[in-house]
């Protein structure tokens, strides 16, 4: 069982909060398709495992590609890999690229999910935000995708916008569930060093909301999101049973990935990689017949952590039996310890055999998480 | 002894005492090109840093003067308050000192007080003014200064240039014909006083001494008259660049011995040594054991170096007798040592060669006096901690140490000088013009006032013009009371203080306030409270984290997650657990950052 990453790192416009990798011009947009191929066959013996469970096309602005080039790299790798017979492929796209025919192509060429880069209805927040997409056309991208045959659509949404309020937080809310919407992955913004946004704030000309805004503001998204079926599975992430993201699941599961294009980060279980931050020096790579990814072997310790960390984001949480008979009974008593303290401020709760952060508190989770790890 | 001049320099700090220390060396050519390095006096590097003379020394010089080669013995002294007894023997030893004074900076308090020292010791005081080369030198100013001062010819001060060497020939010539050589009898009973000691991990410790009445040889048997005990004088000899072993040494000579002797306390700054079978009938006057004033909990960062911490301290010992510790437990700290110092500085050095000699960091908790403790029994305890206080219901009276701290400022910033050291409780007992904006003065307040933060505000009142020194005094009758903190309810012992009772409502905000900031926010609110026995007098509280998450973990970048919250982990592990809350290390400092 394996998944499979795809960088697509171009953006026609770089929004003011974004620090994922992409490039405003298109160089190498023509060849990406092919370079990607490349890439696959220089790498395709990383996995340690198949068959693969998910594709999943990210960016940058997946959305700026053309149906034919897409079905190339998918081919590619359905003719490199075995593919499990019920596949999850999803595909980020930008509200504004999207019309009928396109969306009839990518479900032709094999996409099953669409995951739609909202970030909110409201225009003014749009123009903050400096998306280049208006509410209008957000909305009608999820009602043509879903008219057209996609039944499982993600949204995302920033909450704790500066410009922005409570009152249209809730009513974007109140917005994507009337929406034919199986999934939603939210986030609180986060000023990334480097960004122009984060440059406001450092001036003192953007003043980052009050604390009890953001909470408010994420109770109000676990509340509304339970009160219309969506688990809050996931710190950022809010499904309809039967919907969450089985790619970004793949994240919190230790489930071995490939990353292809610039940037991309990769996953063997036994260590982690990730490709050059730049177009040129990717492309340089590829052309040599090395992918020069940097390369990080986990030791015992990181292994602990990374399954402390990615669990506790999630309702699954941490198993402490799997972590006596994986790691020993000293770290399972450290936990236990750990655990205990939580417990008692009512933050983590024990589910089954194993302790997860509840859902509502996820909202403090950095601490509690870093307090779990071993050093 | 006719041809033998010992003599000492008395400078506040960054007058050029080292600098001139090292002309002399190279004008007499006891310094070679080749052993030539700056600053030969002051050996240890964080001396060097700190610009300031530790651990005093003592050089031989030999100078050909019309004719004749005399003996110029130059005993170095440590250039803080915390080591002035050490200073008083070092002046005890000598017959002559050279007063020295930046051209530009003038006269300071430090400089005073050592020269009273020097006058009371009947030195020739030999003044010279520094610097000269210097184009913010006032030197005509700064002649007026110490003609009001010594009441001396203007022509018998000498202006130099340490740097240039100007004026240095002057200042040799002068310390042959102004200071006289010493008097004593090489035949008598031997008396030498012992004025310094270092140790030498081959050698063990090694005594410097200056002899007064008789002659020490190679091999005798001496005996050390305050500690009583007996050794062999294994070897004796003259302290060149290095150590020049000779057969004796006779009255009015300055020189070294070794006898095997391992532990520093067994060596104390002005004993007297004597021969074992024909004995001196009295020791040399002014021996004091010189008690540390300060107190303070020394705690390893990490737990697990507790023993590493013992043995790094025992090491220090060895060559710092003034430094006193015995293991002590904190209920928030764990296991650690009060530690007891000459004074702040001290304090500090002991510190610093912790973390620098030993690789030790340590977390210091709030310093203290030492407080003398009259039960209603009867006994007098000493305390050192705070929560060593007795029941108050034992308590009949506590006193304090006293100090007579003496300070130089001018008009502009005097009135606020005075403010703040009577806010200490200080009485001024004496007020002096030096010259017309330079006024001395003399203040008796509890020692305790000045272990926190009276320097800096001194400084910072005065705009770096006010200078200080201080001695102990004695003690008087305070009206203490012990001052806890709460945190959620769970008192920490280590931040516990002694302070007088009208302080303490003022002090225990500021310190609830202080520590408001030092604790960082954790998932509840963590109540401070400052109490004096079961009374409550001030509390504030740490609001909960209510967000902590950056929640993006996004396109499998799982690696950058874990630094930072392997970061963050990092952070808390430095925190000592009080309860349930975590309090930052820092905290336990909170008292010295209060402003
Ligand atoms: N211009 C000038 N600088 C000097 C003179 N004597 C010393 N200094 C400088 O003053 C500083 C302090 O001198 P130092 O000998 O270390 O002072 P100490 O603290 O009294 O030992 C050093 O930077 C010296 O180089 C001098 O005669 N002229
Ligand atoms: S479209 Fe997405 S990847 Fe591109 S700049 Fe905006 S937020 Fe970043």
């Amino acid at each position: 069982m394996s998944g499979i990453y795809i960088h697509v790192p171009y953006c026609k416009r770089k929004c003011h909060y974004c620090d994922f990798f992409s490039v405003e011009d298109a160089r190498g947009m023509n060849e990406f398709a092919n370079l990607i191929l490349e890439e696959l066959r220089l790498r395709k013996d990383y996995l340690p495992t198949e068959p693969i469970e998910t594709v999943y096309f990210g960016g940058g602005t997946p959305s700026l590609l053309t149906a034919d080039r897409i079905a190339t790299m998918l081919n590619g790798i359905a003719k490199t890999f075995s593919i499990s017979p019920l596949p999850e492929i999803t595909l980020e796209a930008n509200p504004d690229d999207l019309n009928p025919g396109y969306i009839r192509s990518l479900l032709d060429i094999g996409f099953n999910r669409l995951s739609l880069g909202v970030q909110s209805f409201d225009d003014n927040d749009l123009q903050q935000l400096g998306r280049r997409h208006n509410a209008k056309q957000a909305t009608n991208a999820v009602d043509m995708a879903s008219q057209l045959g996609f039944n499982n659509i993600s949204i995302d949404l920033i909450y704790g916008l500066p410009y922005s309020s409570t009152n249209v937080w809730e009513s974007n809310l109140r917005k994507a569930f009337r929406l034919p919407i199986q999934h939603l992955s939210c986030y609180h913004i986060i000023y990334e060093e480097g960004t122009p946004l984060q440059r406001k704030v450092f001036m003192g000309r953007v003043t980052p909301v009050d604390e009890a805004v953001s909470v408010e503001q994420f109770d109000l998204l676990h509340d509304l999101a339970s009160q219309n079926g969506f688990i809050h599975y996931e710190i950022s992430n809010l499904g309809k049973e039967g919907y969450f993201s089985r790619h970004n699941t793949a994240y919190w599961k230790q489930i071995p990935y490939l990353g292809l294009g610039p940037s991309a980060h990769s996953y063997n279980k036994t260590s982690r990689a990730w490709n050059p931050r730049s177009v040129d020096a990717w492309i340089n790579a590829i052309k040599k017949g090395s992918i020069e990814a940097e390369n990080e072997l986990l030791s015992e310790k990181d292994i602990l952590n990374e399954y402390l960390l990615t669990s506790l984001r999630t309702i699954w949480g941490i198993d402490n039996g799997y972590i006596a008979g994986t790691f020993g009974i000293d770290q399972a008593n450290r936990i236990e310890r750990v655990a205990n303290k939580y417990m008692q401020l009512e933050i983590l709760e024990k589910c089954d055999s194993n302790y997860r952060i509840k859902p509502k508190k996820f909202i403090v989770s950095d601490g509690v998480i870093a307090d779990f790890l071993t050093e | 002894m006719n041809t033998i001049r010992n003599f000492c320099i008395i400078a506040h700090i960054d007058h050029g005492k080292s600098t001139l220390a090292d002309r002399l060396l190279e004008f007499t050519q006891t310094l070679t090109d080749k052993e030539k390095h700056e600053q030969v006096l002051d050996s240890m590097d964080l001396e060097r840093e700190k610009g300031i003379t530790i651990k005093s020394h003592a050089i031989q010089m030999d100078y050909l003067y019309n004719g004749t080669t005399y003996t110029l013995n130059l005993i170095d002294t440590p250039g803080h308050v915390d080591f002035s007894y050490e200073v008083s023997r070092a002046i005890a030893s000598c017959e002559g000192a050279l007063l020295v004074v930046d051209a530009s900076q003038g006269i300071q308090a430090q400089t005073i007080s050592n020269l009273y020292l020097a006058i009371g010791h009947d030195l020739e005081i030999i003044p010279i003014v520094n610097k000269i080369d210097m184009d913010a030198a006032k030197v005509e100013d700064v002649k007026d200064q110490i003609v009001d001062l010594l009441g001396c010819r203007r022509d018998d001060i000498i202006a130099a240039s340490a740097k240039t060497g100007v004026g240095v020939d002057a200042i040799l010539e002068a310390i042959i014909n102004r200071i006289p050589p010493p008097v004593g009898d090489p035949n008598a009973p031997l008396q030498a006083l012992i004025f310094d000691s270092v140790f030498n991990s081959f050698r063990g410790i090694i005594a410097y001494f200056k002899v007064f009445n008789g002659t020490l040889r190679k091999g005798d048997m001496v005996k050390f008259f305050n500690t009583n005990r007996e050794y062999d004088a294994d070897e004796v000899g003259i302290l060149r660049l290095k150590m020049v072993p000779k057969d004796s040494i006779s009255a009015g000579d300055v020189g070294y011995i070794i006898s095997g002797i391992k532990d520093s306390s067994e060596v104390k700054v002005g004993d007297t040594i004597t021969h074992v079978d024909r004995p001196c009938d009295k020791g040399i006057a002014g021996f004091e054991d010189v008690k540390p004033m300060v107190f303070a909990g020394l705690y390893p960062v990490e737990a697990d170096d507790y023993e590493d911490l013992r043995a790094s301290l025992e090491k220090l010992k060895l060559n710092d007798a003034s430094l006193t510790y015995e293991p002590e437990s904190s209920l928030a700290l764990g296991f650690g040592f009060r530690c007891g110092f000459l004074g702040l500085l001290h304090m500090e050095i002991v510190q610093e060669r912790l973390y620098r000699e030993f690789d030790m960091d340590v977390i210091t908790t709030v310093p203290n006096v030492s407080y003398s403790v009259y039960t209603t029994k009867g006994e007098v305890i000493d305390i050192h901690n705070p929560s060593g206080l007795p029941a108050p219901t034992l308590i009949d009276r506590i006193e304090e140490p006293t100090i007579r701290a003496q300070i130089i400022t001018n008009n502009e910033s005097l009135g606020s000088v005075i403010k703040l050291c009577i806010d200490k409780r200080g009485v001024l007992k004496n007020q002096v013009f030096l010259t017309t904006n330079r006024i001395e003065l003399t203040f008796i307040m509890p020692l305790s006032e000045i272990v926190f933060d009276f320097y800096d505000k001194l400084k910072s009142i005065s705009r770096g013009y006010a200078s200080l020194d201080y001695h102990i005094e004695g003690h008087q009758v305070a009206n203490l009371v012990r001052l806890d903190i709460l945190l959620n309810g769970e008192m920490v012992d280590a931040l516990s203080t002694l302070i007088h009772r009208d302080y303490a409502y003022n002090f225990g905000r500021r310190m609830c306030e202080k520590l408001k900031e030092l604790i960082p926010r954790q998932q509840f609110d963590i109540a401070i409270q400052a109490a004096i026995g079961a009374k409550i007098i001030a509390r504030e509280t740490v609001k909960a984290l209510r967000k902590d998450v950056t929640a993006k973990c996004y396109g499998g970048d799982i690696t950058r997650k874990r630094k930072l919250l392997e970061k963050q982990k990092k952070g808390k592990k430095r925190m000592r657990q009080i309860g349930s809350v975590e309090v930052p290390q820092q905290a336990f400092l909170a008292v010295l950052k209060m402003d």
